[in-house]
């Protein structure tokens, strides 16, 4: 099946625009950027229809598994370069190739003034080759590879515009941050390699089965607590989300991949790839859904006050992965992966909409500077519109379909989770549609970028748009995106609207992730949750919309709680004072003045000084007269000759 | 090799040996010129060639005569250069008194 073209086809891509991006024309850029991730996407079709996934029947009821050659032999341990595709890798394949085709087209247009055009490209295809070793890997090691991988192009595409310290700082935040949960997925695969012998996911998945119950849960239960943690830094959950909501300092098509289609849900992915150690282990899962929980509704609190339009995203993206991990946690592996393919395509369509926003309104991203672009923006309005929806639960829409699974088995595991969840459920409708209220409907309360050395003409009613022209596209006033940007808009659009119905996950991955028998007479959850949701767009409606100044008295009244969310609960605050400032003091006193510059310059130029001193002790013998020089030989010899004869001769 | 006549002890050779050494010592230390410094130098060579070649004769064996060749060896080649050095201190300095050439002091 030549499973290794799927991978090989964006870092072809990734070595053409690298090397040669720099003499090549924008076109042909483009074409190698974008048609290798098709091509990509094509032959994951190609494949999966040659495996027979689209036809009847049950296709790939066991993994379909491609060894390639072998990569590290040592001892015992066998670990080769094998790539596997099961139904859980096909779900996974479909989302990379598809939406990152889409969003890769949807970047020719965004990224057309920036500088560094071939390097972005190049990077995103890198990040495309990686993500995709990420999930057809056989193994936890090329596992591994992927998930550091990716890291290094988050941390590379966060960092794109290098010449603003705020971008290079959100680089280093998320490259640090995921430094932490790395260490946790690594040392969790060095005990997977210890404890089993090996690391193809087939044979420790089938070992573990096997293990007696009493024996295995301390270990399995370490291996799963370190997975999670790594999981945590890669999906970013408490308490290692804080890198995300500052990843937002990269390109808007960059945020809609990596940090919230793509990248972010490997975590995910990786404990649905380990579930049956997590099945095993006691009370792993527990953790995992109660971490996920708690992400999912701090993430949303905060969510509800941000006034960057992807700062209000990012913490979306937070509280959704949040999402995923509660249904991850509560055994419903199959719902968490739903919900993966389902916000691939809201949320990536929520901050391309947001690119396209931002790129209509010259690079603004302040709410609080936008307004009325329903007139200007029609096919970004209609595309957030279904995006948003589908987040908020609307009946039907994809994200009703895959929340309603999570929280139908969060109640049946555990109801004040579900409680929970129903309730941040109504503050992501909330705070999705205070996002889209404030950006489409009212008055335009920004200036007019480009248009400042006139002064007066404060709202965009006054019809420049069309004076400016086209050419002055993308510097001048409030214009819709082009159609390289809105036709990837409306794809995922209509994917937000019928994806969930189109493709029900947990019935395709049921073979590897048994369905929880549904507790009969719980209808009534999902009623509740689509209740919230719609009371959740009813608020925002009535706050931004119908009496705008609501929002600002209520901020005013509940000054305190609002500052702790308008500061994110001070946790970037704390981790400064717990952890960064300690470790940077303890660096500059302890290792740089105390360490370093005392102990060992001290050392070093003490023992040039003592060689010295010394130095000029010996300098004293240094007469000059070769006949003293020729005394002290005698004196030698004759010492010698003594010693010798008092100890009995040369015997 | 002919034996040597009974009537000449072992112990006499040493004994020229030893008093030649002390010779060659004494001048090394006590004399200026360096053409003489030299010379007690070459003295002290061969009072040690005299006491090889006398050991190497009383133990029967001939490691002694050729650790004496050696010894000619290195020092024809140490006199060459030895040589060479005190022609090109004379040329620098107008001078063989070896006290006189003290520069590396201290």
């Amino acid at each position: 099946m030549q499973l290794w073209l799927i991978p090989i086809l964006p870092l072809a891509g990734f070595a053409l625009n690298g090397l040669l991006g720099r003499r090549l024309p924008k076109s042909a850029i483009n074409a190698i950027a974008a048609g290798s991730v098709l091509l990509s996407f094509l032959w994951v079709l190609k494949t999966l229809g040659g495996l027979g996934v689209f036809g009847g029947g049950n296709p790939l009821e066991s993994a379909y598994v491609e060894h390639y050659f072998t990569w590290i032999q040592s001892g015992p341990l066998n670990i080769g370069i094998d790539f596997a595709v099961d139904r859980l890798t096909s779900v996974m394949l479909l989302i990379v190739t598809g939406v990152g085709f889409l969003i890769h087209v949807y970047a020719i247009g965004y990224m057309a003034h920036e500088g560094g055009y071939y390097r972005f490209f190049a990077y995103l295809n890198l990040f495309m080759f990686f993500m995709l070793v990420l999930v057809l890997g056989a193994n936890f090691l090329l596992l591994f590879v992927g998930w550091e991988g990716v890291g290094l192009c988050s941390y590379l595409l966060i960092g794109f515009y290098f010449l603003e310290k705020f971008a290079t700082d959100a680089g280093n935040k998320a490259f640090i941050v995921n430094r932490i949960g790395d260490f946790g997925f690594s040392l969790a695969v060095f005990l997977i390699a210890k404890t089993f012998g090996t690391l193809d996911f087939a044979k420790v998945f089938g070992k573990v089965k096997d293990m007696p119950v009493e024996s295995a849960a301390g270990v399995l239960t370490a291996i799963s607590l370190l997975l999670l943690l790594g999981a945590t830094g890669k999906s970013a959950q408490i308490p290692l989300f804080v890198w995300l909501p500052d990843a937002m300092a990269g390109p808007t098509p960059v945020s809609a991949l990596i940090h919230a289609a793509t990248m972010v849900t490997a975590g995910v992915y990786m404990v649905a790839r380990s579930s049956q150690i997590f099945l095993h282990a006691a009370g792993a899962l527990d953790i995992v859904a109660i971490v996920g929980i708690a992400t999912a509704f701090f993430a949303a609190t905060i969510g509800l006050v941000q006034n960057d339009i992807k700062k209000v995203y990012a913490y979306s993206t937070v509280s959704q992965l949040g999402y995923m991990f509660v249904g991850l946690g509560t055994g419903a592996f199959s719902a968490g992966i739903y919900h993966v393919m389902t916000h691939a395509f809201f949320k990536a369509l929520l901050f391309l909409g947001a690119g396209s926003v931002i790129h209509a309104l010259s690079g603004e991203q302040d709410l609080r500077k936008m307004g009325g672009l329903r007139k200007y923006t029609p096919i970004t309005f209609w595309t957030l519109l279904a995006a948003s929806l589908a987040i908020a639960g609307f009946p039907f829409l994809s994200g009703y379909y895959s929340k309603d699974a999570i929280l139908a088995a969060a109640y049946s595991h555990a109801p004040w989770m579900y409680w929970v969840g129903v309730f941040t459920a109504g503050m992501t409708a909330f705070y999705v549609f205070r996002a889209f209220f404030l950006t489409f409907f009212g008055e335009y309360r920004g200036e007019l970028a480009g248009n400042g050395a006139h002064g007066g003409d404060a709202h965009g009613h006054s019809g420049h748009d069309d004076a400016h022209g086209h050419d002055d596209h993308g510097h001048g006033a409030l214009h819709e995106s082009p159609a390289v940007m809105w036709i990837p808009l409306a794809i995922l659009a209509v994917l937000s609207l019928v994806g969930g119905y189109l493709f029900n996950i947990p019935k395709w991955l049921d073979p590897m992730f048994p369905l929880v028998e549904e507790s009969p007479g719980t209808e009534w959850t999902t009623y509740v949750s689509v209740g919230f949701g719609l009371a959740g767009i009813a608020l925002a409606y009535l706050f931004y919309v119908a009496s705008p100044g609501l929002a600002d008295s209520l901020a005013s009244t509940f000054r305190s709680p609002y500052r702790w969310l308008y500061n994110k609960y001070f946790v970037d605050e704390f981790y400064d004072a717990a952890v960064v400032n300690p470790t940077v003091d303890g660096s500059r006193i302890l290792l740089w003045r105390v360490m370093d510059a005392g102990v060992i310059d001290g050392a070093v130029n003490g023992v040039g000084k003592e060689a010295r001193n010394l130095g000029s002790l010996l300098r004293l013998a240094q007469s000059g007269y070769v006949r003293n020089y020729a005394a002290w030989v005698v004196a030698g010899a004759i010492l010698v000759i003594a010693v010798m004869g008092l100890a009995g001769g040369a015997r | 090799m002919p034996p040597l006549p009974q009537s000449v002890p072992i112990a006499w050779y040493l004994t020229l040996s030893a008093i030649l050494f002390v010779l060659g010592v004494a001048g090394f230390l006590y004399r200026r010129n360096v053409i003489t410094v030299f010379m007690s130098i070459e003295l002290m060579l061969n009072a040690v060639n005299l006491s090889f070649v006398t050991f190497s004769y009383k133990l029967k064996e001939v490691d002694g005569h050729i650790f004496s060749f050696f010894v000619m060896v290195v020092a024809a080649a140490e006199a060459a250069v030895g040589l060479a050095i005190i022609l090109t201190v004379f040329k620098n300095r107008q001078t063989l008194e070896i006290d006189e050439v003290s520069s590396l002091r201290n």
